[in-house]
């Protein structure tokens, strides 16, 4: 352990980790606001978090906040979630990755397939969520001859947020209860050798050329 | 007024409504071709209801406002229409809640017990409850709830419940000169509905209806029209129905959706269960 101390690799600049974690806050709060809106058996989320009509109020804001958020997760993050040919091979093997049979999983770089499809489809799903977000915001301005426009979003709406819960869920099953150090590396920034060499080994070696 | 009436349907509950009581379902008989466009159940609505008055626009047309607004829940429509012979025909309508049997807006609303429907059949928004975020508007085929800016809340005709729950008539029945408004049971409204339509078929409109719009299981509101083949001179629906968006949103997606979030938390028990953690490398 206090050798490999020593040898620590950064794997988090601490930007990334400041925007990752006011992401999430975000993110949870909007999931927790709009499940309560969601379903009527989920409704006392709202009353425990101030009340229906605070949460309401909130909702929109704690949207664009979100959206902004991952705007410069965008911009910080899209040359390294690029899909490249090793993620396509990665992808052929993602059953040994799902079993654990990690030996016959194709090394990596920076980021696995699995982490690359999670932030495309958050991207995605959470430009549908702004925009059709921004028409029931301001539902009233919309006029009456357009009114498909508010039918649309309602669905838009409740779909996009369906594909951010799917993967909100992998995405926290992975990091906090199947990944060894994925959750210290999101929150302290580094991991060690090995970790870096078992789980990222192309990014690792990368890493080792630079000087 | 809730407590001397039962309810029949709440916004977003899941449980039986309580009202077990049988009542009679009320209804507002508008007759559109007595009606003189003298707006007196416009004033009637804004003493009676007690709110102040709107600002209106000139637009060229004696209708008092645009469109219904937070603060005006009772609104004539003044419509021209040319007919074959190329005379004009003046068609007042009044633009008001239609209290649907099954309305949209109580579907789509997401705060419990924001929205009720009286055993009665009146549809009455409870703002104490409402939570602003206007998906009623949507739900409603009618785009009658207006959201005030200031409290930011949804408002619109309760039929007058405070007065109909006490056996008198909506103010605007009460202030009508020409007998155009009535009100009573729904039988006996739509009884009188009829006899003016067979009026009017004798006078010439052989199109004169009554509507009362299966596709939102009728409504609390009937309009005898003289051109009841076009509603839509009237600026109405010709089949209004609960949006086929809302529908899906609150009746398959929602069930599609909460079975998927279940199996996506049971799906990573399972997974934890079967295979667990990752080979524990040396990270710390």
């Amino acid at each position: 352990m206090s050798n490999s101390r020593e040898r620590r690799i950064v794997r988090y600049e601490f930007g990334e980790r400041l925007v990752h974690s006011f992401t999430a806050l975000s993110y949870v709060y909007l999931l927790l606001t709009g499940l309560a809106f969601w379903t009527p058996a989920m409704y006392w989320i709202a009353i425990v978090l101030g009340g229906g009509y605070l949460s309401r109020l909130l909702h929109p804001w704690a949207g664009l906040f979100f959206v902004g958020l991952l705007g410069w997760m965008y911009v910080m993050w899209r040359a390294d979630m690029r899909i490249t040919p090793e993620d396509r091979t990665w992808r052929k093997a993602i059953g040994h990755y799902i079993r654990n049979e990690d030996a016959q999983v194709p090394p990596v770089w920076r980021f696995n397939d699995g982490q690359k499809v999670l932030f495309w489809a958050m991207t995605a799903a959470s430009l549908g969520l702004l925009l059709s977000g921004l028409v029931l915001w301001y539902v009233t301005l919309v006029p009456w001859n357009l009114r498909w426009v508010r039918y649309g979003a309602v669905l838009i709406h409740a779909i996009s947020a369906l594909v951010t819960i799917a993967g909100f869920i992998i995405h926290v099953y992975m990091g906090v209860f199947v990944v060894p150090g994925g959750l210290h590396a999101i929150i302290h920034g580094d991991v060690s050798e090995e970790w870096a060499k078992a789980h990222h080994l192309l990014w690792y070696r990368n890493l080792r050329k630079q000087p | 007024m809730a407590n001397t009436l039962e309810l029949l349907r709440v916004s977003a509950s899941s449980p039986p409504a309580p009202g077990v009581r049988k009542t009679a379902v009320v209804t507002k008989l508008v007759d559109t071709s007595t009606c003189i466009g003298c707006k007196a159940c416009e004033v009637a609505c804004q003493e009676w209801n007690d709110l102040p008055p709107e600002t209106t626009v000139q637009s060229g047309t004696y209708q008092t406002l645009p469109d219904l607004a937070p603060g005006f829940w009772n609104l004539i429509k003044f419509n021209e229409h040319e007919d074959e012979h190329g005379r004009l025909h003046w068609l007042m309508r009044k633009d008001q809640c239609m209290h649907c049997a099954e309305p949209g807006c109580l579907t789509a609303c997401p705060a419990p017990g924001a929205i009720v429907q009286y055993t009665n059949g009146i549809v009455d928004f409870q703002q104490d409850q409402c939570i602003g975020c206007g998906y009623c508007m949507t739900g409603c085929p009618f785009n009658v709830p207006k959201l005030n800016p200031q409290t930011k809340r949804v408002y619109k005709c309760t039929l007058c419940v405070d007065r109909t729950s006490v056996g008198l008539q909506p103010a605007c029945v009460k202030a009508c000169p020409t007998g155009c408004l009535q009100f009573g049971t729904k039988d006996t409204m739509l009884e009188m509905a009829n006899r003016r339509v067979e009026r009017l078929k004798a006078d010439g409109f052989a199109q004169a209806a009554v509507y009362d719009p299966p596709g939102v299981g009728g409504t609390g509101v009937v309009t005898v029209l003289a051109y009841g083949d076009r509603p839509e001179l009237y600026g109405l629906p010709r089949n209004p129905t609960i949006p086929l968006a809302v529908k899906l949103w609150k009746g398959p997606l929602k069930w599609l959706g909460n079975a998927a979030m279940f199996a996506g938390l049971l799906a990573a028990a399972v997974h934890f269960v079967r295979f667990g953690r990752k080979a524990d490398v040396t990270w710390k």
